[in-house]
């Protein structure tokens, strides 16, 4: 443990460290443009020189290891000057055109100038002209702002492990650049927006739309994929601007998925904003009131067991606990909450979670993947098996389709026919999997949401038998889930009670006219068709699938319009808030559930969210402490049966447009159309 | 009023004419593989510099964006960071260039010891300016950074081979002579021997036993 002394203050660091990291440690601020503590050290700014005793010139603190003795200043006149010297140099070829800069307001370059920056330049000459650069519809550039700080590209390399952005010419005409004109394809590639110190790179949807000290900011949750990432909302009006990663090292660290930060557009279009009944075929808007008689109506006098809830992919907890609420109150036993049809079970609570959790993947030393492409499903979660990658000593097998993870994957197989040889020891890669300490499985939805799905579960959990995934404070075995709100759905035992029909049940039930009136809570996965024999209540945000199919519909709020919780794939219930209005007549959905079983007269009398969380706590204990992780019991689950030998399948088809808030949106119309042209440019040379 | 300029340093497409493929010759191929097999496992990206040099020398002189992305994937290194390297040096032309390439060293102790006078030399017998073809496309002409060889400024590079210890007048006779198609004996055009001290030995008069 290297002891240092800095501005006469002893401070002791772990060895290994840099002098920053230790200046950091007695609290003293060092200015960086380049160094960030998650990538790869550059040294290439200059802003973070200090003064060590002993050595001749000012010392980059953030490459230079801290070495026991030494002696730094960090506020001595030497490096007051020579940080002085640095920012007029960056600021030579530095525009001033901070009053129409995105960045303007929350920028690093902004900041240092205040206390470092000269008064007025000395420099006579022309400033430096350079062209921007096309990096797709996500990002847009402003080169002549750049200071060269390779942030950008040094996380694309080592964090999303897509190699195309780069350094091209040299020292005073050196530009970052694709070098061909080409988008990007990584789907981590925002957050180069946020890493960028200057405003050279911008969110191209939210540029030129507002400045920072206009925004609201609210701190929330994502729902756009299971992750559950950390986001602030930030909202300007009853608009929302743009959404940010926050903070959460065991979730998505400081990162956030492209199809989260980007998809808000969708937000604002073909929005549920007013409710509507189905009048001689025809949807015509009407008062609340009338909407929620109309529902009435249809179930008066209805059998209790002709009536079925179905809850989509991103509902909220206490939605979910009204729809419990109801259904019982109604008698029915119809109730589903696994849209895609995973005969997951709410017993024992380990088949349905990410038991090994995310941050829990960087113990891992050997990963299996089956089933399932984490890269489109969650990438977050492949950006942590790609951190734990880069580390070494770490094994990646995949059984299921190819596709590039952005790390080396051995490919065992393609179907349940590889996991049945692998689960009973016969395949080669089992001794492998024997012979490591912490190894962890990671099985997609897409290899249980099929009609096999059942004994695929059961294999998988043979496997975690015969290859030890659990064992003493180690529980390899991981779930994946693409849908923010199916752990929430399955800890609160939103399936089919006693007798009751599952998905696909209910289904076949529309089909036989077995099931007259169907509650679709936000369902949009479903092939609409299945539904149409019903009385389709439909509650909502979206005209997207289900919408135009139903007899009635009662607008509800999105994610960014509510204060709600969600529970990630780990388990981990955390609260959203609400950033901004519902639109026009649209209400939190929990309160339209609440006046819909009034008039139904099947009352729920859970009047306040308050209530709605005491009773959501009563329903499922775990949920009641937020960003709390409740480790799951192990035990048998799955039903041993025959397997289709057909291979698995990702659920995500599309990264961009998976739900009905990012399949509304323009900007993700615009990056799937780009992803789509890239594959068929390079059909064949995938993986 | 001085800066550079955005002249020729536009992305690919904007100034080169558009190679639709590239790939080593049969003889080229044999010597990468030789090149490569210098490098130990996993450490193949070492080799992209005698790689481009190779595709270079192949290609008439230039590099076209084919041959950077066949030396990527033959490599099996990204894109990117072949165009970071073909960009970095200037040895490399990313656009069609004379084949025979001139040189003149200008960095500080060349153009001390005359180098103006070897350009304008080279200005006069090409007939053309720095950063340009000569009329009939034979050569191409630059300034360079330091070429290391300051003991005998100034200095002037052609193809493989540098000319050292130049006057006008030896330029001139120089690249006359590369005009014509003959080859000058490369070294110092003075006389003197390697780098020798210029008016004889000071050190060193006698050789031991």
């Amino acid at each position: 443990m290297p002891k240092l002394t800095i501005d006469g203050q002893l401070v002791e660091v772990p060895p290994g460290s840099t002098v920053l990291q230790a200046c950091e440690a007695a609290g003293r601020e060092i200015p960086v443009f380049c160094f960030h503590p998650r990538l790869n050290i550059a040294g290439n700014c200059r802003m973070c020189l200090v003064e060590v005793e002993k050595m001749p010139k000012p010392q980059a603190s953030c490459a230079l290891p801290a070495a026991d003795g030494m002696v730094v200043h960090t506020n001595s006149p030497t490096v007051h000057k020579a940080r002085k010297g640095v920012l007029e140099l960056l600021l030579i070829n530095h525009p001033l055109d901070c009053p129409i800069c995105d960045q303007g307001g929350e920028c690093d370059l902004q900041d240092l100038t205040l206390f470092y920056g000269p008064d007025k330049s000395r420099f006579k000459e022309n400033k430096r002209p350079v062209a921007d650069k096309y990096l797709g519809p996500l990002i847009s550039t402003h080169m002549t702002r750049c200071i060269h700080c390779t942030r950008c590209i040094r996380f694309l390399n080592e964090i999303a492990g897509v190699e195309e952005l780069g350094a091209v010419h040299r020292g005073e005409h050196m530009e970052i650049t694709t070098w061909v004109e080409a988008a990007l394809s990584s789907e981590l590639q925002g957050n180069i927006i946020d890493l960028c110190p200057v405003g050279a790179l911008n969110s191209k949807p939210y540029e030129y739309r507002a400045r920072t000290w206009e925004l609201k900011k609210t701190e929330s949750i994502d729902v756009l994929d299971a992750v559950g990432s950390s986001i602030r909302i930030d909202s300007r009006g009853n608009e929302v601007m743009r959404i940010l990663p926050r903070l959460h090292e065991d979730v998505n660290e400081e990162w956030l998925a492209d199809k989260s930060r980007f998809a808000y557009d969708g937000l604002k279009k073909r929005r549920l904003d007013v409710p509507m009944v189905r009048r001689d075929g025809k949807l015509e808007p009407v008062d609340w009131k009338t909407a929620l008689a109309a529902v009435a109506e249809r179930a008066r006098g209805l059998a209790a067991d002709r009536i079925a809830f179905l809850v989509g992919d991103q509902a909220d907890c206490e939605t979910m606990v009204l729809v419990k609420e109801l259904a019982a109150r109604l008698g029915t036993p119809h109730l589903d909450c696994r849209q895609d049809g995973a005969p997951l079970e709410t017993t024992p609570r380990a088949q349905y979670l990410f038991n090994t959790t995310i941050a829990g993947i960087e113990q891992a030393d050997l990963c299996l993947l089956v089933g399932t492409n984490p890269r489109w499903e969650a990438p977050l979660v492949n950006a942590r098996i790609r951190k734990r990658w880069r580390r070494g000593g770490f094994v990646v097998a995949r059984i299921g389709a190819l596709f590039d993870l952005t790390y080396p994957v051995q490919d065992l197989g393609a179907g349940p026919a590889t996991l049945e040889e692998l689960a009973n020891g016969r395949h080669s890669f089992a001794e492998r999997l024997a012979s490591v300490e912490r190894p962890m499985l990671i099985l997609g939805t897409g290899a249980i949401a099929r009609p096999d799905g059942a004994a695929v579960l059961a294999l998988a959990h043979r496997l975690a038998e015969n290859a030890r995934l659990v064992r003493e404070g180690w529980n390899g075995f991981n779930l994946l889930h693409t849908a923010a709100a199916r752990v929430g759905g399955l800890e609160l035992g939103l399936v089919p009670g006693r007798g009751g029909r599952d998905l696909a049940g209910i289904l076949d039930g529309i089909e036989r006219g077995e099931i007259e009136l169907v509650f679709a809570i936000g369902v949009d996965e479903i092939d609409p068709k299945r539904l149409e024999k019903a009385f389709v209540v439909y509650l909502g945000t979206h005209g997207d699938r289900t919408a135009p199919i139903a007899s009635v519909i009662l607008p509800g709020a999105a994610y960014t319009e509510k204060n709600a919780t969600w529970v990630n794939l780990e388990g981990r219930p955390q609260r959203g808030r609400l950033a901004v209005f519902p639109p026009g007549e649209a209400k939190e959905d929990w309160r339209i559930l609440r006046a819909l079983s009034e008039a139904m007269g099947a009352l729920v009398p859970l009047d306040t969210l308050a209530r709605v969380r005491e009773r959501m706590a009563e329903l499922a204990p775990q949920l009641a402490e937020p960003d709390r992780i409740r480790r799951a019991e192990w035990g048998s689950f799955g039903r041993p049966g025959p397997v289709d030998p057909a291979p698995f399948v990702s659920p995500v088809r599309d990264y961009w447009r998976t739900c009905p808030i990012s399949r509304a949106s323009a900007v993700m119309a615009e990056c799937s159309a780009l992803a789509a042209a890239r594959d068929r440019a390079a059909t064949g040379t995938h993986g | 009023m001085s800066g550079p300029s955005l002249g020729p340093k536009q992305p690919y497409g904007a100034m080169a004419p558009d190679v639709a493929t590239f790939a080593f010759t049969a003889e080229n191929l044999e010597e990468a593989k030789r090149i490569l097999a210098r490098y130990p496992a996993g450490r193949q990206a070492s080799a992209v510099l005698p790689l481009l040099h190779l595709a270079q020398a192949q290609h008439g002189g230039w590099l076209p964006k084919a041959a950077l992305d066949y030396v990527a994937d033959f490599l099996g290194m990204a894109r990117i960071r072949v165009y970071e390297v073909a960009t970095f040096y200037d040895m490399f032309n990313i656009e069609p260039v004379g084949r025979v390439q001139v040189r003149v060293c200008t960095t500080t102790p060349c153009w001390l010891c005359g180098s103006d006078a070897v350009l304008r030399a080279a200005r006069e017998v090409l007939g053309c300016e720095p950063g340009q073809s000569s009329p009939d496309g034979r050569f191409f002409l630059r300034e360079f950074e330091c070429l290391g060889a300051c003991a005998n400024a100034p200095v002037l590079w052609i193809d493989d081979h540098f000319y050292e210890d130049l006057t006008y007048e030896t330029a001139r006779a120089v690249l006359e002579a590369v005009v014509r198609g003959e080859r000058p004996k490369p070294g110092p055009q003075s006389g003197r021997k390697g780098s020798m001290p210029a008016g004889g030995k000071t050190t060193l008069f006698e050789v031991g036993e």
